[in-house]
């Protein structure tokens, strides 16, 4: 069946190049030396996240994490610690408001403004918004990074 | 066995054909729903009973002279005589009507657990419960000094027996409260023998049927235990409405739980007096519609009757463990002699999210999470598996469905 099979109705979700980071995490590990970090917790379905972020004066100089989870939030946690690096933290935080927008809705009100090439790049994920019970696996991630740099230890997908 | 020359066998199409939901596609796709151990689907009976109450005679129960509100009260009586002739209670009187499953547990953990157990006696669940058949035990320990024993759960996923009876030994066992089969693992535990040790060294025995009464006849005299609880929704029927029975003479020594109208029988500000039970328990105006509705979907699966119930669900999950074994990379979660039809399973190392919402885009519906059963979860190692559970409409082509869909999902995550 797989030889014929090019599994188009399981790819809105699922595209490639999420299935790509969920299986090859490029930012996958701790970090050696750190200045802040946070654990996200999903107790619905048990998924787990550790974010760690070395600063570089008020930019993310260095993002890494350890995820335990589903394909959707182990390549939202990659996504996002490329999308944030070199990042101001205030930028972060403001980026992480329009993606958590485009999980929710699946709108993009920011995609023409000054956060358009970060947001693109995160767009693949956009896809969760038709599946609400999904929605929290893209954010757990960001709410860990946001916990980080507000220097919470804890944080929980809403 | 030979599903078409069992005499027993159900006309499942005819079945499908009682069910209006069935016929609805999910994402383009036709609907094949094997998530029924979460809540069944509901019967044209029974949503026809509810409506045509609402629409010709509805009113509140127990307490109205005029002809609506006896008529209503009749009907929803009924439902108590179907539940207590449902289970072979030995009089109706014996059947309480609460919200759930969990409401009859609740129930059960502050009358029983705090009217009648004493500090320092233990309440022994198993391995394999539902939070609902955990929580309630916790709080009861914490506010009473109640100890919370569990019996381990083996390798298979059945109850470890020996364990389970050396528990008891020290007598100080005055509750076991134990899963008749389990949401996760399918696993149908030895109830009789249950019993039998647990009364041996002095246990009352209360068993959460809630999986269990949807495919097995279940009669509480035979079994001769003390409490059973299920629930409704499960049952075909509505949300909203549970059952615990009990014998007599325990509902009689329990204190009632909540206080209010329905459940007294004079009230003065020095002192109040309770109604006779099971009314001492049913506290406000009952889940009248609903009630009305279960005596439907009771009527419906004793027509059916439980030989073919249980035929049907043997047949099926003997074929949903011989499809799902062809899946390549897939494990299922417990291996118990005597189950039923809930088979968990996960799926190489996909998450069981991923694989319930790409089983949902080919309109396949199962569960995927930790089932309400954290501990039982942890057993295995595990923080979630994927569960597919039938029903009485469930058929063979739709396990077909399932086995062909995780082929795929499989093959879309190599």
């Amino acid at each position: 069946m797989s030889g014929t099979d090019n599994f188009d109705d399981l790819r809105d979700l699922y595209q490639e190049v999420i299935l790509d980071h969920g299986r090859h995490p490029r930012h996958a590990q701790r970090l050696q030396t750190f200045d802040a970090t946070a654990k996200g917790d999903n107790p619905m379905c048990g998924d787990r996240v550790q974010v760690w972020v070395k600063y570089d004066g008020d930019r993310l100089d260095h993002v890494g994490f350890e995820a335990r989870g589903c394909a959707i939030s182990v390549a939202s946690a990659d996504l996002m610690a490329e999308t944030v690096q070199g990042r101001a933290k205030a930028d972060t935080k403001a980026l992480f408001e329009a993606f958590r927008t485009m999980a929710r809705t699946g709108a993009c009100p920011d995609c023409g403004g000054a956060l358009a090439e970060p947001l693109e790049r995160l767009a693949p994920l956009s896809g969760v918004h038709e599946y609400p019970s999904r929605v929290k696996c893209a954010t757990l991630p960001w709410h860990a990074l946001i916990a980080a740099l507000d220097g919470t230890k804890e944080a929980s997908s809403e | 066995m030979n599903v078409m020359t069992n005499p027993a066998a159900l006309d499942v199409e005819r079945i499908r054909a009682d069910f209006p939901i069935l016929t609805q596609t999910i994402r383009g796709k036709k609907l094949v729903f094997l998530d029924s151990a979460a809540s069944a689907q509901k019967p044209r009976a029974v949503i026809d009973a509810m409506v045509n109450a609402m629409e010709t005679q509805y009113a509140n129960v127990h307490r109205g002279l005029h002809w609506m509100s006896e008529r209503t009260t009749e009907s929803f009586e009924g439902c108590r005589d179907a539940a207590a002739a449902l289970m072979n209670a030995r009089d109706r009187s014996e059947i309480v009507f609460t919200g759930n499953s969990t409401g009859a547990i609740n129930l059960l953990a502050h009358s029983y657990g705090r009217g009648i157990l004493k500090p320092g006696q233990a309440v022994l669940i198993s391995g394999m419960e539902h939070h609902s058949n955990i929580v309630p035990w916790q709080l009861l320990r914490e506010d009473r000094g109640i100890e919370l024993r569990v019996a381990p759960v083996t390798d298979a996923g059945e109850l470890d027996m020996a364990a389970f009876e050396a528990l008891l030994q020290d007598a100080k066992v005055g509750l076991v409260a134990m899963t008749h089969m389990s949401n996760v693992l399918g696993t149908v535990t030895p109830a009789e023998r249950i019993v039998q040790v647990a009364h041996a060294h002095g246990a009352k025995v209360m068993f959460d049927g809630s999986q269990a009464i949807v495919h097995r006849k279940v009669d509480v005299q035979a079994l001769d235990c003390d409490f059973y609880v299920w629930t409704g929704h499960k049952l075909y029927g509505p949300t909203g409405i549970g059952v615990l029975w009990a014998r007599r003479e325990l509902l009689e020594a329990m204190p009632p739980f909540f206080g209010g109208g329905d459940m007294i029988s004079s009230v003065t500000y020095e002192k109040s007096t309770w109604a006779e039970v099971p009314h001492k328990f049913e506290a406000g105006t009952p889940a009248i519609l609903e009630g009305i509705g279960l005596k439907a979907a009771i009527d419906y699966v004793q027509a059916i009757g439980y030989d073919a119930l249980a035929a049907h669900e043997a047949s099926l999950t003997e074929h949903a463990l011989a499809r799902l074994a062809t899946v390549p990379d897939l494990r299922i979660i417990g291996q118990a002699q005597d189950r039923g039809g809930v088979v968990s399973f996960v799926l190489g190392k996909a998450h069981a999210h991923d694989v319930a919402t790409l089983l949902d885009r080919q309109g396949i519906a199962v569960r995927a999470g930790h089932h309400c059963a954290e501990p039982l979860m942890h057993r295995f190692g595990l923080d979630s598996t994927a569960r597919a559970s039938f029903g009485v409409y469930t058929t063979h082509a739709e396990i077909d469905a399932l086995a062909d869909g995780l082929v795929r999902v499989r093959d879309f995550f190599a």
